[in-house]
């Protein structure tokens, strides 16, 4: 049992909390007390607006496809950055931290560019049909662009981790390679990826910056939901941007709990 | 066969002279071909593109852009919210980082959750926030508007934006290091006579200067890059308002492409500043800073 012998925990206590609830707790606390003040109609109304709705379902939804690709060419990409040697391998693990580093906005305006029909990969894709800018595809592909370092990040230090003899005994004992990365390596992988995907699914539904560029805000087809938190801001409607936020932060809180849980996991699973 | 010596972070290198124990080589190739191009496809394309259309008419263009006075005064107003956020964070996730690292009490899981929060909402929300407490139709509008400040649509709003959504990095790259590091070597300082400030600076301080310096870093990357939050609290006005992400989506609205991309070239230079540093930083930490992934929702 630890006794806390060192000096300066009521100061440095003090001004954290302190801290902590001034520039924290009592901003994000007018959340809960601005829609208190709202009727239940009023609250109901904000968010089943079929406005509203369209935007939770491409803001879940891209997210949610976005994070998929990312579990799993960040599988592949953690492995490889782990597993094997190539040149340039130090510099591109470098730069797979890109996104989080990023500005937003750059990352908008670029991955616009990018994909616009006239951009170039958008001048290729033109041709065949494929619009990407201004449709859900761009979004999605913007998702993808800032989740990208979530898995490989979450998954490399476990990959790194393996232990060689687990590997060996399964091989020793006729195991396939197929069958050793299935039934042995990826078992073993499972709450580390869990946490990535979750926390790149996480990220965003929650993005702004680097989707609201390329996705047109054409509404009902392409408009995300802090976009028009963002439109019902500037129209004054406080109460409105309110309702979506609400809805908005209680699938944050959820999915940080989820988040939290399978971290725990994975640090459990790993001190086995 | 390949000798490949993973020495990634400073890791145990794995030593395949045994074939069986790894893929077989065309699925090595493969592998790392198709991570490659997606890789290639998502990093470096958007990286080459930034440079490519900010120089695309060329250096003269570039420099025009740049010295602009509306941008030169973004640029003014980005480094002077970072000024303000970032050591501010870092007074408080080092005071964070002593009270939990170095104690036991209760209600800590509770507390470090507290400190994640910003991390949990999104940058238009956090924005918000401010606008909900201090705007006209705020909790505290009606006070701010008595007495004759302005928080919102000017700088003290965009101050206050940047220092939210940047709070967590210094706390959450401190408090594992501390963690780890103990309570032993404080408390034989303590022992041996030193005061509590001396134990701090002369035994705590050298153990956690790489994550701290990696927290600054996150923590000023995400402060000057803030673009959500800070495009709900500052009025836009142009060369008063305008930080340097906000500049950029100003003059791209403009169908000034050339000009935003050179301003955001800016940040991109910052960008890989960054993670260099990062680098650099995981090089001497090994591999405990890369455990901690941030969850950085959103910007």
């Amino acid at each position: 049992m630890k006794r806390n012998v060192l000096p300066g925990f009521r100061m440095t206590m003090g001004f954290t909390l302190f801290y902590l609830f001034l520039i924290v707790i009592i901003p994000l606390m007018t959340l809960p007390a601005r829609t208190a003040s709202m009727t239940l109609d009023a609250f109901w109304n904000a968010i089943s607006n079929p406005l509203v709705v369209a935007s939770y379902k491409l803001s879940v939804g891209a997210a949610l496809i976005a994070a998929s690709i990312n579990a799993v060419c960040g599988l592949v990409v953690a492995w490889v950055l782990v597993r094997y040697s190539f040149p340039g391998k130090r510099i591109i693990d470098s730069l797979v931290d890109l996104p989080f580093a990023l500005p937003t906005a750059v990352a908008g305006i670029t991955l616009t560019t990018i994909y616009a029909p006239s951009g170039w990969i958008g001048r290729y894709l033109e041709p065949l049909g494929i619009k990407v800018a201004y449709t859900p595809i761009g979004v999605t592909i913007a998702m993808i662009f800032i989740g990208l370092p979530f898995v490989v990040r979450t998954l490399q230090p476990v990959i790194e981790d393996l232990d060689m003899e687990l590997e060996e005994a399964a091989t020793s004992l006729g195991a396939s390679r197929t069958r050793v990365l299935l039934q042995v390596i990826l078992p073993y992988l499972y709450p580390a990826w869990l946490t990535g995907f979750a926390l790149a699914f996480a990220r965003a539904v929650g993005e702004y910056g680097s989707v609201v560029f390329i996705s047109g805000n054409l509404p009902m087809k392409t408009q995300i939901a802090p976009y028009l938190i963002l439109t019902k801001l500037e129209q004054f409607d406080y109460a409105g941007a309110t309702a979506i936020a609400v809805v908005m932060l209680s699938m944050s809180f959820v999915l940080l709990l989820a988040i939290n849980a399978l971290q725990g996991w994975t640090t459990r699973r790993l001190s086995n | 066969m390949a000798g490949f010596v993973s020495s990634h972070r400073g890791h145990a290198s794995h030593r395949p002279d045994r074939a069986h124990l790894t893929e077989p080589r065309y699925v090595r190739w493969s592998l790392t071909a198709g991570a490659l191009l997606f890789l290639g496809l998502f990093l470096l394309l958007p990286l080459v593109t930034v440079f490519a259309e900010a120089l695309a008419e060329g250096w003269e263009a570039y420099r025009t852009a740049i010295f602009e006075p509306d941008a030169v005064s973004a640029l003014l107003l980005t480094l002077t919210a970072a000024a303000i956020a970032v050591p501010a964070n870092l007074v408080f996730g080092v005071c964070a980082g002593w009270a939990i690292a170095k104690f036991d009490f209760p209600g800590k899981s509770l507390l470090t959750t507290f400190i994640d929060l910003p991390f949990a909402v999104s940058p238009v929300i956090s924005g918000m926030v401010f606008l909900l407490l201090f705007g006209r139709q705020g909790f505290l509008g009606p006070w701010v508007a008595a007495h004759d400040i302005k928080v919102v649509f000017a700088i003290p709003g965009i101050v206050l934006a940047t220092v939210f959504v940047s709070f967590p990095f210094v706390a959450r790259e401190i408090i594992p290091v501390m963690e780890t590091s103990g309570t032993q070597e404080e408390e034989a300082a303590r022992v041996l006579g030193a005061s509590g400030l001396q134990t701090f600076f002369r035994v705590t301080l050298p153990n956690i200067k790489w994550g701290l310096l990696y927290g600054i870093i996150l923590c000023n990357a995400r402060a000057m890059g803030e673009f959500g939050a800070v495009s709900v609290v500052s009025g836009k006005i142009r060369g008063q308002t305008n930080t340097l992400p906000l500049h950029v989506e100003v003059l791209y609205g403009e169908y000034m492409t050339q000009a935003a991309f050179a301003v955001a070239s800016l940040l991109t230079f910052l960008a890989l500043i960054t993670l260099v540093v990062k680098t650099l930083v995981e090089r001497h930490l090994g591999a405990s800073a890369s455990q901690d992934v941030a969850p950085a929702v959103a910007a």
